[in-house]
C-alpha cells in the first residue's frame, strides 16, 4: 500500500500488529468508546455527587421528567436519575460481560489444549462434548439454571443469602455455557503447533506434558484466545441482559440494563421513551466488543495480507 | 454411510439419555416441590398426609430411583400432568411444538432467502463499499437484544401506527388466515432479524474462498459465462458448508425463539417452558426442555448426514479426526 520509503522502520510483530489495527477504524473507535463508557460507569459515584442526586431515591413527584438541568436523560417510572442507572447498570452489564468472558476463557483454553495435546479418545471425547454444548438450546438452559435453588445445592448460606448472589450466580452459569468457541480455536491452535519443532523437541528432552501445553503451547496461541474471549464478552452481555430483563439475572433495585427494560415494557403504552436509552446502550456495547474482537483478529493474524 | 449414520444417531440418543438425566436433576434443584405446593394452598394438610403423598408418589426415594421411575413412564409416552394446565403435559406441549415451527421455519426461510444473495453479492465485490455496508448490517443484526428490537416494534408498529397487534395468536371473534398472519409479522420479523447476520457473514465468506479456487479460475479463463459462473460453479460449492451452520443454527434459533414468543406472548414452546418453570410446573418443564433438546440434537445430526450425503470429498473416517 504505502510507496516504498528508502529508510523503513525494521517491522517487529508488535508493531506490525499494532499499524494493522489502527487501520481497522470501526475496530479502534469501538475501542475508544468502550473506554469512555468504562470511564464513566466507573465514575457514577462521582458523578452522582456532581450532581447532587441519589439514584436510589424514588421520587413519585417527579416520575417520567424529561431531560433536565438536573436530570439529563430525565427519570425513570419511580422519578429516579436516568442518567446515573444507566452509568450504575453498566458497572454491573461491564463487569459481568468481562469476568464470566474470563473464566470461560479459562475453561475453554484448558479444554482445548488438552484435546489437542493428546489427541486421541481424550480429544474425542471433549470434542463431542463441545460440539453438544454449542448445539445445546442455551436459553431455557439458561432460564432453568437461573431458578435452581442454591439452598438445594448445599451452598452454604452466607453466599446464598449474600447481596450479590444473583451477580455470582450469573457470571458462573454463563462461564459454563460460554467456553466453546475458544476451547475449539484454542484445540485447532494446538494440533498445529504440537507438529512443530520446538514442542517436539520439549518432547525429546522428556519435558513434562504439563510444562509443554503452559510454557510452549499457551504463549503461542494467545491471538485466538483474546479474539475469542472479546467476541465473547459481546455475547454475554446480550445473554446477561435477556436473563435480567426475565427477572432471572441481577435482581431489582440494583440496576443493570437488561432490568431497566423490564420496567419500561410494562410502561410501553404510557412511557414509551424508557425504553430506548438502556437498550440503545447494550446494543452499542456489544456491536463495540464484536468490531473490536473482529480489528483484533485481523491484526493478531500472522498469515494476514499487509 | 449407513454405518456413518448409525453411529450418529447412536451417538444422538446417548446424548439425549445424558441431557434427560441433567435436565431432570435440574428441575429437581428448582425452589419448592410439589407437596410444598399442595401443604402451601391447603390449611387442613397435615405432615402425616404430606409423607403419604411423597410415598405415594415416589417423592421419598433417591433421586436415581425416581429418574429411572420417570424414564420408564416417559419412553412409553406419559410425560405426567402438567400442574398449571390439569392435563398431560405432552397434549399442552404438541399444539406448542407446532407454533414454534411455523414461527422457526418461516423466519429461517426468510433468512435464508435474505442471507444467500445479500452474501453473494458481497462476496463478489471484496472490501468495497456496498460490501462495508452489508457486514455493517451484518453485525448489527448479531449485536441487537431481540427483546429490545421487539420492545421497540411494539411500540413503533401497535402503539404509534396500530398497524399491527402487539402480540397474541389471533383476534378473538375473528378467525382465518389473513388475521393470524398479522399476528405472526412482528415476531417473525424480529426472529429473522436476529439471525439473517450470522447467516450472511458466513455465505460471504464460504463464496469467497470458493471464488478463490483454481477450478473457479479455469472456468473463467474457458469463458463461462458469469452469471453461471457464480450460480453454477461457486455457490454450489460455497453452498454446502451452509447445511452445516443451519443444523447447528437449531439451538441458537430455539433460543431466539423463546424471547420472541415471550415478548409477543406466541403460544410456543419457548413461552411454555418459560410459564413452567416460573409457574413451578415441573412435568411440563421437563418435557419442554427435552423437546428442545432432542429437536437441536435432530438439527446437528441432520447436518452431519446432509454434509456427508451432499459432500462426496467429505470421507467417513476422517471427519473427527483433524481439522
Amino acid at each position: 500500500m504505502t510507496p516504498s520509503a528508502p529508510t523503513q522502520r525494521p517491522q517487529t510483530p508488535l508493531r506490525r500488529m499494532a499499524r494493522r489495527f489502527l487501520q481497522h477504524r470501526l475496530a479502534l473507535g469501538s475501542l475508544i468508546g468502550l473506554l469512555v463508557l468504562a470511564i464513566l460507569s466507573v465514575s457514577a459515584p462521582a458523578i452522582e455527587v456532581l450532581l447532587g442526586i441519589d439514584p436510589d431515591t424514588v421520587n413519585l413527584l417527579a416520575r417520567f421528567a424529561p431531560p433536565s438541568l438536573a436530570h439529563p436523560l430525565g427519570t425513570d417510572e419511580l422519578g429516579r436519575d436516568m442518567l446515573l442507572r444507566l452509568l450504575y447498570g453498566g458497572q454491573i452489564s461491564l463487569a459481568v460481560g468481562i469476568v464470566a468472558a474470563l473464566f470461560s476463557a479459562v475453561i475453554g483454553t484448558a479444554i482445548g489444549i488438552v484435546a489437542g495435546y493428546y489427541g486421541g479418545i481424550v480429544d474425542r471425547i471433549l470434542m463431542r462434548f463441545n460440539d453438544f454444548v454449542i448445539a445445546l438450546p442455551l436459553l431455557p438452559l439458561l432460564i432453568v439454571l437461573a431458578a435452581i435453588d442454591l439452598n438445594k445445592l448445599g451452598l452454604p448460606d452466607e453466599i446464598v443469602q449474600s447481596e450479590n448472589i444473583s451477580l455470582y450466580r450469573i457470571v458462573a452459569i454463563i462461564a459454563l455455557v460460554g467456553w466453546n468457541t475458544v476451547a475449539r480455536l484454542v484445540r485447532a491452535e494446538t494440533l498445529a503447533l504440537r507438529r512443530r519443532e520446538f514442542v517436539r523437541a520439549a518432547v525429546a528432552l522428556g519435558t513434562p506434558p504439563r510444562a509443554i501445553m503452559l510454557r510452549h503451547i499457551l504463549p503461542n496461541a494467545v491471538s485466538p484466545i483474546i479474539v475469542a474471549t472479546t467476541l465473547s464478552v459481546g455475547n454475554i452481555i446480550l445473554f446477561e441482559s435477556v436473563l435480567s430483563f426475565l427477572g432471572l439475572g441481577i435482581q431489582p433495585p440494583t440496576a443493570s440494563w437488561g432490568n431497566m427494560l423490564t420496567n419500561a415494557q410494562q410502561m410501553i403504552w404510557s412511557a414509551p421513551e424508557l425504553a430506548i436509552w438502556p437498550g440503545l446502550l447494550i446494543f452499542v456495547t456489544v456491536i463495540a466488543f464484536n468490531f473490536l474482537g473482529d480489528g483484533l483478529q485481523d491484526a493478531l493474524d500472522p498469515r494476514a495480507l499487509d | 454411510m449407513l454405518r456413518f449414520a448409525t453411529g450418529r444417531l447412536v451417538e444422538s440418543l446417548a446424548v439425549l439419555l445424558i441431557m434427560s438425566w441433567a435436565v431432570y436433576v435440574l428441575i429437581g434443584l428448582m425452589p419448592g416441590d410439589p407437596i410444598d405446593l399442595m401443604i402451601a394452598a391447603n390449611p387442613n394438610f397435615t405432615s402425616a398426609d404430606a409423607d403419604r403423598l411423597k410415598a405415594l408418589h415416589g417423592l421419598d426415594k433417591p433421586i436415581l430411583e425416581r429418574y429411572a421411575t420417570w424414564l420408564m413412564a416417559a419412553l412409553q409416552g406419559d410425560f405426567g400432568y402438567s400442574r398449571t394446565f390439569t392435563k398431560p403435559a405432552l397434549e399442552i406441549l404438541l399444539p406448542r411444538l407446532l407454533n414454534t415451527f411455523l414461527l422457526m421455519g418461516l423466519s429461517l426461510f426468510l433468512s435464508l432467502a435474505i442471507a444467500i444473495p445479500l452474501g453473494v453479492y458481497a462476496a463478489l465485490r471484496p472490501y468495497s463499499r456496498a460490501d462495508y455496508a452489508v457486514n455493517m448490517v451484518c453485525f448489527a443484526g448479531i449485536s441487537v437484544p431481540s427483546f429490545w428490537l421487539a420492545l421497540l416494534c411494539i411500540i413503533l408498529f401497535a402503539v404509534r401506527l396500530q398497524w399491527l397487534p402487539a402480540g397474541g395468536m389471533e383476534t378473538i371473534g375473528h378467525s382465518g388466515l389473513l388475521d393470524r398472519a398479522q399476528y405472526l409479522v412482528l415476531p417473525v420479523l424480529v426472529l429473522t432479524i436476529a439471525s439473517v447476520g450470522g447467516f450472511t457473514r458466513f455465505v460471504r465468506a464460504s463464496m469467497m474462498q470458493t471464488l478463490r479456487q483454481d477450478y473457479i479460475r479455469t472456468a473463467l479463463a474457458k469463458g463461462v459465462g458469469s452469471w453461471r459462473l457464480v450460480v453454477h460453479h461457486a455457490l454450489r460449492n460455497a453452498l454446502l458448508p451452509l447445511v452445516t451452520v443451519v443444523g447447528l443454527s437449531f439451538g441458537n434459533l430455539f433460543s431466539g425463539a423463546l424471547i420472541t414468543e415471550i415478548m409477543f406472548s406466541w403460544l410456543g414452546m419457548g413461552k411454555m417452558m418459560y410459564d413452567a418453570i416460573l409457574g413451578n410446573d415441573f412435568n411440563l418443564a421437563l418435557v419442554g426442555l427435552l423437546f428442545a433438546t432432542s429437536a437441536t440434537l435432530i438439527g446437528n445430526f441432520l447436518a452431519d448426514i446432509g454434509q456427508v450425503a451432499l459432500d462426496p470429498r467429505v470421507s467417513f473416517a476422517a471427519r473427527s479426526s483433524e481439522e
